[in-house]
């Protein structure tokens, strides 16, 4: 199930940006792409190239397209123009080796399914047929699961039905379901959502722990940058005329991002180097407001 | 109808020993062949039903099952057999309502108003079909409430056939469709044909309900289809074991009706039904009972920032 071209940690953990020279073959690149829903550009003249084991966040007011984005390089959504590649291949066509966890969704209370046979699904839940009880696979695969339920620390509820648990433990086990196949690229939406401040920090915690130690490639559409931004390699700042790339201590500027949306925007820093993006297009007091009533001082 | 005429002979014979019981009643080839119906049937419903509850698709299963109805009488009004009906009308139905486009989180708000219109038209006809043709008053009520009375070998061989096709497919189609009825958005990611696994499933769902309301009638198919499904899932959470104890319900249930309907003059369907409520109403209660023990408290976590 491993990938022998895989070398965790070959690459250097610093941004390349779109460098032609770079040694490894990028995990994600775009060319070019632009993609349209309804007859309406979302964004276009995307570029963009992620190496191996980057912890990359998508950023950018709601509406702009941050989803969409995934949902291209996971092959559900053509691009309307531009070349776009995920590990070597088509979009859709890496298959296992993409782990995906979809914007927010919480089960309902009373499904009853435990959190482990939710993780099991990502493990075999696209092949037909049934499993055989006496094959070699089934003790993989509960090898496996019990392995990287114990990754994300949910050991202790899994075993329980799954609508039952709050929302960073669902949280949890959903990461499991999307790493249970030993992905090389994780894309994940929004995964701090609605979660609360301590979960945001742990859920955080933990994919940046799978990023370094699994050696896992990681885009997340972010909301609020600032839980993960001590952890990034690099940000995707989208706008709808193209989108900004880089560190984020390069692209969160008032400079870069007045620039890309062609309007003032101000980047402010708070004493505990926490982020706050003020003047963006597209509902701004949304954005600014889930960030500056986070709480912290 | 000999059969009727032997079931009055039979009915003083309940002796408390249930093997004896059984074989008085299999000394009569309509027994028999009712047993050997309602089990096929039993199986087939409480496997189809535990993925029905668990897509939260109790509603089409219903008009699936009530528009059987129609295509049974009117089956029977242009001479062929009512079983026919029932399974050309319950699958063209699960294929209309398959073919309602869906878009967006009300997908299934609007799934149920449109099924729910086709769904009153369809009974409407059923009842002009069965006024049209003068002879069938008393199968009316058997067709809505079922019966276990003149089931013939070669409907059991249909019945049979049916349900084998049914479970071979689900056992093909099972763990995608788990996958796409838990989770659509991976499953799709994942390239899980979500789409055509619904349609997949509506059709099989529409054989299990042309089956179900043969036995039960097509108003009481919930007593197949349905609450052995629910009864198993309130009780565990554990995928397999869930649908096996469904199955086991179903046929529990259907055996418990059809014995006590042959020793009594009470109609099938209602003991079926009452029978699976009981198990369900049990289940409940005892998961309410278990829920009582402590348990860590827990908290959504949404709404703290």
């Amino acid at each position: 199930m491993t990938t022998p071209a895989r070398t965790p940690g070959a690459v250097p953990r610093q941004d390349t940006g779109t460098d032609p020279a770079r040694s490894a073959a990028p995990v994600v690149s775009l060319r070019g792409a632009s993609v349209r829903i309804g007859g309406r550009t979302l964004w276009s003249d995307v570029g963009l190239d992620v190496g191996a084991g980057q912890f990359v966040a998508i950023l950018g007011p709601n509406g702009v397209g941050k989803s969409t984005l995934l949902k291209v390089l996971l092959g559900v959504l053509p691009p309307a123009s531009g070349e776009v590649r995920v590990l070597g291949t088509a979009p859709g066509r890496a298959g296992q080796r993409v782990g995906y966890l979809p914007q927010r969704r919480s089960f309902d209370p009373s499904l009853r399914m435990r959190g482990l046979d939710i993780v099991r699904l990502g493990w075999d839940g696209d092949r037909w047929g049934l499993p055989l009880p006496w094959s070699a696979g089934r003790r993989d695969a509960g090898r496996r699961i019990a392995e990287v339920v114990e990754l994300v620390g949910a050991s202790g509820y899994a075993h329980r039905p799954i609508g039952r648990l709050s929302g960073g433990e669902q949280q949890r086990l959903l990461i499991a379901q999307a790493l249970v196949r030993r992905p090389e690229l994780l894309l994940l939406d929004e995964p701090l959502d609605s979660l609360d401040l301590p979960n945001q920090a742990a859920v955080a915690a933990l994919v940046g722990r799978i990023c370094r130690e699994e050696g896992v490639t990681v885009m997340m559409v972010a909301h609020d940058v600032n839980p993960i931004l001590s952890r990034l390699d690099r940000v995707v700042y989208l706008a709808e005329g193209g989108a900004v790339t880089g560190p984020p201590e390069r692209v969160i500027t008032a400079e870069t991002l007045s620039r890309l949306y062609g309007t003032p925007i101000e980047v402010l820093r708070t004493s505990d180097g926490r982020l706050v993006v003020v003047g963006q297009p597209e509902a701004p007091a949304r954005h600014t407001d889930r960030h500056t009533a986070g709480g912290r001082p | 109808m000999t059969a009727v005429t032997a079931l009055a002979d039979a009915s003083a014979g309940w002796s408390w020993n249930p093997v004896d019981d059984l074989r008085q009643m299999w000394a009569y080839p309509f027994m028999v062949n009712a047993f050997r119906a309602g089990t096929i049937t039993a199986v087939a419903s409480a496997v189809m039903g535990w993925f029905m509850v668990l897509r939260r698709q109790s509603f089409a299963g219903h008009t699936l099952a009530v528009v059987g109805f129609p295509g049974a009488a009117g089956a029977v009004l242009a001479g062929a057999s009512a079983a026919c009906g029932y399974f050309v009308f319950c699958v063209a139905a699960a294929l209309v309502i398959a073919a309602v486009p869906r878009t967006g989180r009300d997908a299934g708000a609007q799934e149920a108003a449109l099924t729910g219109t086709v769904q009153a038209f369809l009974l409407a006809c059923g009842f002009l079909f069965t006024a049209l043709y003068k002879g069938l008053l008393g199968g009316v009520t058997s067709m809505l409430f079922g019966s276990f009375l003149g089931i013939t070998t070669g409907q059991v061989r249909v019945l049979l056939a049916v349900a084998a096709a049914v479970l071979v497919a689900l056992a093909a189609l099972g763990r995608p469709l788990l996958f796409a009825s838990v989770d659509p958005d991976v499953a799709a990611a994942r390239g899980v044909p979500v789409r055509l696994l619904s349609t997949g499933f509506l059709v099989l769902l529409g054989a299990a309900a042309a089956e179900a309301s043969q036995i039960t009638g097509t108003l009481l198919v919930f007593a197949l289809l349905v609450m052995p499904a629910a009864t198993a899932q309130t009780l565990t959470a554990r995928p397999v074991r869930s649908l096996a104890l469904s199955v086991a319900i179903a046929v529990a249930v259907t055996w418990l009706g059809l014995t006590t309907a042959y020793y009594s003059d009470y109609p099938l369907g209602f003991f079926v039904t009452t029978y699976a409520f009981a198990a369900y109403v049990l289940a409940r209660l005892a998961r309410l009972a278990a829920g009582r023990l402590p348990r860590r408290a827990l908290l959504p976590a949404a709404g703290a920032a």
